[in-house]
């Protein structure tokens, strides 16, 4: 089977804490992988690790073959991996279209020009391209903070996908939106990702977002992997029933 | 939102040249120490863009100083624009050479690493005899394309043209970086740097390159002090003349590159009015000056403008949506 990515004997240890316990883990190009487990699992020291803001105490991370588990979030990215924050990280006094424009400045791997206008080169069309497929194209000229959570949620989610990531990490991406509009905005979202097919890994705590969108679900405890597999087996799991879902599903 | 042209700016710039001709000799050095400290206060401006204040701007204003009065002190150089450029690329190299270390920090850190710095340059300077110490030294003064003027009225408005064109120029390059691809990701370092690296960027790197500019703005600045005073002393470094330029700064809020002259001008003329009137205390009026604006104005004297404009912009956007929409149906 070939992995986009791969994780061997992943630690990490934060004093007496372990956020990571000798993680093995293979994710497939094009899976829809939802990450579960009660808070402190470890789960986002996972997604951290993987992108490069945190450094494992051992173990490897690989891309595509390519050693990313000692490089930065810059280097990261710019290797193939984007994510967006359970807390959207967003340019608040900036519009939408700006927000997306400064992605779209990083991803044209080139020095940033002090002469060319912030939307010009194109910035600005792919920025608006990336808001009409998440139905936001009327909110391109509004401060961010003038935005309600679950558009803010979107727009830091657009971010991420400027770069046609090879992987992207989702951390709850449902999170702070109403449970009516869940669905909606996880439709939005898949629908908005399906052109770049990218292979999306996302943490999740509703469980009907998971048995909906995933096709692989892995559960953690305590900084490991309790279970590993299609959604129905892992959701049905006793170990998981116990220590993560606590009986739901 | 509609912006006006470069070349448009080139039009206040010659005006203000030419209204110098029209001035008293008292108001042209005036306005010469105005357009002078603005050009440092741009820089200033210029980097608070990304989220830093820099509280020691008196170094690369000091270093400037210094290279060109040893320059013109050891080559004979007197030509005003020759000295600009030198006094630009000395600050520029002290840019060059700590910039990259700064650029590590952030916020309040960032801040006290520039005003110690500037101190120690100050101690060093102050200990170096060589260099005349605590009392500096004189320079003669300059001329222009080879013209000596012996008129002190026609060597004050060359100065104060040298000095506004080149101030004016500044302005504009500096109105172009913020409405640039460069200017915008600075913007963004200073919301949110962490989220500028995940976007591929180095923050560290706009950083560095926004003090590299302030710092070659300081520089020119540097020289056109040496200029106007024909003298030069470690004052220059001292906290005090940082502190000043930051005044400037946040008078003017880092939206408009037109508000930090006219901050740099109602400074000039506050602290020579009270200065006038008041002998005793225009500290304490350059202080309520400064409060006031802070209460009214959080954002600077340019808020009065870009919000204005901001305002129309939005307005404009909400009648076409409406416009759109009425056209759809």
């Amino acid at each position: 089977m070939s992995t986009v990515l791969s994780v061997r004997g992943l630690d990490k240890r934060f004093g007496a804490v372990v956020a990571a316990d000798a993680l093995s883990l293979d994710i497939a190009p094009g899976q829809k992988v939802s990450l579960i487990g009660a808070n402190g699992a470890g789960k986002t020291t996972f997604v951290n690790m993987v992108t490069g803001y945190l450094k494992p105490d051992s173990g490897s991370i690989t891309l595509d073959g390519i050693d990313i588990g000692r490089r930065s979030p810059r280097s990261v990215a710019r290797l193939g991996i984007s994510r967006s924050f359970q807390i959207p990280q967003l340019f608040i006094e900036l519009t939408a279209a700006e927000n997306l424009a400064v992605a779209v400045s990083g991803m044209q791997a080139r020095t940033l020009s002090l002469v060319s206008p912030a939307e010009a080169g194109g910035r600005r069309d792919k920025a608006i391209e990336l808001l009409q497929r998440f139905g936001l194209a009327n909110l391109a000229d509004r401060p961010i903070s003038e935005l309600a959570g679950g558009v803010r949620k979107l727009i830091d989610i657009a971010m991420a996908l400027v770069r046609r990531p090879k992987l992207l990490l989702l951390d709850e991406p449902t999170s702070g939106v109403s449970a009516e509009e869940k669905f909606a905005t996880m439709d939005r979202v898949i629908h908005a990702v399906a052109p770049d097919a990218a292979t999306i890994v996302f943490v999740e705590h509703d469980m009907e977002i998971v048995s909906r969108y995933a096709d692989r679900v892995v559960a953690f405890y305590s900084g490991r992997i309790l279970a590993d597999g299609n959604p129905q087996d892992v959701l049905k799991d006793p170990e998981v029933r116990r220590y993560v879902t606590g009986g739901a599903q | 939102m509609r912006q006006v042209h470069p070349l448009v700016m080139l039009v206040p710039v010659i005006a203000a040249t030419l209204f110098g001709r029209m001035l008293p000799t008292w108001t042209l050095s005036l306005a010469t120490i105005a357009a002078s400290n603005a050009l440092v206060a741009l820089g200033i401006v210029v980097l608070a863009r990304t989220g830093n204040v820099s509280f020691g701007q008196g170094l690369v204003f000091a270093a400037g100083g210094y290279g060109v009065a040893l320059i013109a002190n050891s080559w004979g150089i007197t030509d005003a624009v020759a000295q600009m450029l030198i006094g630009a690329v000395c600050g520029g190299l002290i840019g060059l050479a700590i910039g990259p270390l700064i650029s590590r920090y952030s916020g309040i850190f960032f801040g006290m690493l520039t005003l110690a710095l500037s101190m120690v340059f100050y101690g060093a300077l102050v200990k170096t005899t060589v260099l005349g110490g605590s009392d500096g030294f004189n320079v003669v003064r300059p001329s222009l394309f080879g013209i000596s003027f012996v008129d002190p009225r026609e060597a004050d408005f060359m100065l104060y043209a040298v000095s506004v064109v080149t101030t004016g120029l500044a302005g504009i390059a500096a109105a172009v970086l913020f409405r640039s691809e460069f200017g915008l990701a600075s913007l963004a370092v200073r919301e949110n740097n962490l989220r500028v690296e995940y976007l591929g960027i180095s923050a560290n790197r706009i950083i560095t390159i926004n003090f590299v500019i302030a710092a070659v703005f300081a520089g020119a600045s540097g020289a056109f002090a040496l200029m106007a005073q024909r003298h030069i002393d470690p004052q220059f470094a001292y906290w005090t003349t940082s502190g000043e330029f930051v005044f400037v700064a946040v008078l003017a809020g880092y939206q408009s590159v037109a508000a930090v002259f006219v901050a740099s001008l109602a400074l000039e003329l506050v602290r020579s009015f009270s200065n006038l009137y008041l002998p005793n205390t225009w500290q304490l009026v350059l202080g309520v000056f400064l409060l006031a604006v802070i209460l009214f104005l959080p954002r600077g004297i340019g808020s009065l403008w870009t919000r204005q404009r901001r305002k129309r912009a939005e307005s404009s956007a909400a009648t076409s949506t409406a416009a759109e929409e009425g056209v759809a149906s």
